[in-house]
């Protein structure tokens, strides 16, 4: 059988062209995640994922990993990720957020103190380059202007780089070595009150400067995986003794990027350089939540003319969320056809979805066809499968809204 | 009855002019959870090397060639139904189909247990 191994050739020297993982990566110059010894120790799997050798998953298994979280609590280790702080010498909120606003849609000025906002880091052309989060420092943090930004491993040189260009010499952007944990589920505020008893009423898209367990953090109450959670940024000497007091719990487990991908495809959230790429417009992504009101009306960002336009007029293919009728995973890359067996679109993401208990996937369908409860069809291994075009996300999302009334 | 290997993870298990094929305890090891699996129909051939079968877990989608050559006289539609036969019992109930030989010359390639152990440590 074709895909046992990482190499994409099989014995025969045939192309294994459809054993493509998301985690396949060229293998050199792997960077170590600070956290690796322990990854191993809890019987880690290791893969190369964006340059770092990372935990695809543990003894647990994608399946179970991806439930355990959905129930409890999952530990994941994040720190691949791009951390880094956006500063003006001296300057206040408005100075930092009027410049990143240049190259982000979303409304950053209005962003309140300890407030995480999501949005896009965007190219002249409209394209976008990644998404990302932006915090704005808790009040008493001091540091009044400071935005704390965090990009996707795979784009983090490149994003550094391209914010470097359009602000340097008006913003210092200093990237911060520091490990970033993330607990998951349902009971991953229990959890983090045990160390931290004002954690659990954080509003979702909140930070706030603390210490668990003696390490000083940032704790963010925000995520990738549809669950109510917590993004944990820790000094790289502390982390380890952070998770292993986080993976005592009764109700912690460790989880790797396999179920990461499957927690947050039964989310509907996109995963850069798969779901987006710099040709994907916002508009396109159908992410127009991450554009602020005041954006959208007055522009003033890189890309602004295409999706201004794009918002008045559409565009020609959009992102939409794909249910298989049958069994069959459609996985990335399938195309999307109609019953003549006409191409529409493509799968972007997709597998099984263990929630659902049954394949899921996203793509992008031209415009007309991308009514939800139209009927499309796969082209899997030359059959068609049919397919309905369905909201996402899959699950219906945990996300804390506030203390029960 | 003897059970043979190949180096891309399939057991053969031959009775008579029949083979019983299926993927190794090791392979469905590496895949993980079995979600979906795809039979040929019954009546159809395969020359040894044949992409035959797909089998996708929860990581990726993988084709399972034909160990040998020969026609399909049985699929295993338990682990169609419920796909997680093949990581209870790759090599017993989780098996893929049954054929009918029709170069039995070509079991001599395979791997004897004993080797295809040595291979998966290995691979």
């Amino acid at each position: 059988m074709s895909g046992m191994g990482m190499t994409s050739e099989d014995s025969r020297g045939r192309k294994a062209g459809r054993a493509r993982c998301l985690w396949e990566t060229r293998v050199s110059d792997l960077k170590q995640l600070p956290l690796d010894g322990l990854h191993r120790e809890l019987g880690g799997k290791m893969v190369p994922f964006a340059g770092y050798d990372m935990p695809v998953q543990y003894p647990m298994g994608v399946k179970e990993e991806h439930l355990w979280t959905r129930e409890k609590a999952g530990l994941f280790d994040v720190s691949h990720m791009g951390q880094a702080v956006l500063s003006v010498e001296g300057g206040s909120h408005e100075d930092v957020a009027a410049l990143i606003e240049e190259i982000v849609p979303g409304e950053i000025r209005k962003l309140g103190h300890g407030r995480i906002r999501y949005t896009l880091l965007m190219a002249d052309d409209g394209g976008v380059l990644d998404d990302l989060m932006i915090t704005r420092l808790p009040k008493e943090v001091g540091h009044a202007g400071d935005l704390v930004l965090v990009v996707n491993a795979a784009c983090k040189d490149a994003d550094y780089a391209y914010i470097e260009k359009q602000l340097g010499g008006r913003a210092t952007l200093s990237v911060k070595d520091r490990c970033l944990l993330a607990l998951q589920g349902p009971k991953a505020h229990e959890v983090i009150a045990e160390l931290d008893p004002e954690a659990s009423t954080m509003p979702f898209m909140s930070a706030r400067v603390t210490q668990l367990a003696g390490a000083n953090v940032m704790l963010s109450r925000c995520g990738y995986t549809g669950e109510d959670g917590y993004e944990i940024s820790v000094a790289n000497k502390d982390a380890d003794a952070l998770a292993r007091k986080l993976l005592a719990h009764d109700d912690v487990a460790p989880i790797g990027l396999g179920a990461r991908d499957s927690l947050r495809l039964e989310a509907g959230l996109c995963l850069y350089g798969h779901d987006m790429t710099p040709e994907t417009s916002p508009v396109g992504a159908n992410l127009t939540f991450a554009l602020g009101k005041r954006r959208r009306e007055e522009g003033g960002f890189a890309g602004a003319e295409r999706v201004l336009r794009e918002l008045n007029n559409g565009c020609g293919e959009i992102r939409v969320g794909i249910k298989p009728s049958g069994r069959a995973p459609a996985r990335e890359g399938t195309e999307v056809k109609l019953e003549d067996g006409t191409t529409i679109g493509r799968v972007t993401s997709g597998g099984f979805g263990p929630t659902v208990g049954g394949p899921v996937a996203m793509g992008y369908v031209q415009r007309q066809h991308a009514e939800e409860g139209g009927t499309v069809h796969l082209d899997i291994r030359g059959k068609l499968h049919p397919a309905e075009i369905v909201r996402l996300p899959f699950i219906e999302p945990r996300y804390y809204r506030g203390p029960s009334k | 009855m003897t059970t043979k290997f190949t180096k891309d993870h399939e057991w053969v298990r031959v009775e008579g002019d029949t083979a019983t094929v299926g993927i190794t305890k090791h392979a469905a090891e590496q895949l993980g959870d079995v979600v979906f699996v795809e039979l040929p129909d019954v009546g159809n051939s395969f020359t040894q090397g044949d992409d035959m079968a797909v089998v996708e877990s929860v990581k990726a989608a993988s084709d399972v060639y034909a160990p040998v050559s020969g026609e399909i006289i049985e699929g295993n539609g338990s682990i169609v139904d419920a796909p997680e036969t093949v990581n209870d019992g790759p090599e017993e109930g989780g098996w893929f189909v049954k054929m009918k030989l029709s170069n039995p010359s070509e079991l001599d390639e395979l791997m004897d247990e004993a080797a295809y152990k040595e291979h998966a440590a290995n691979s």
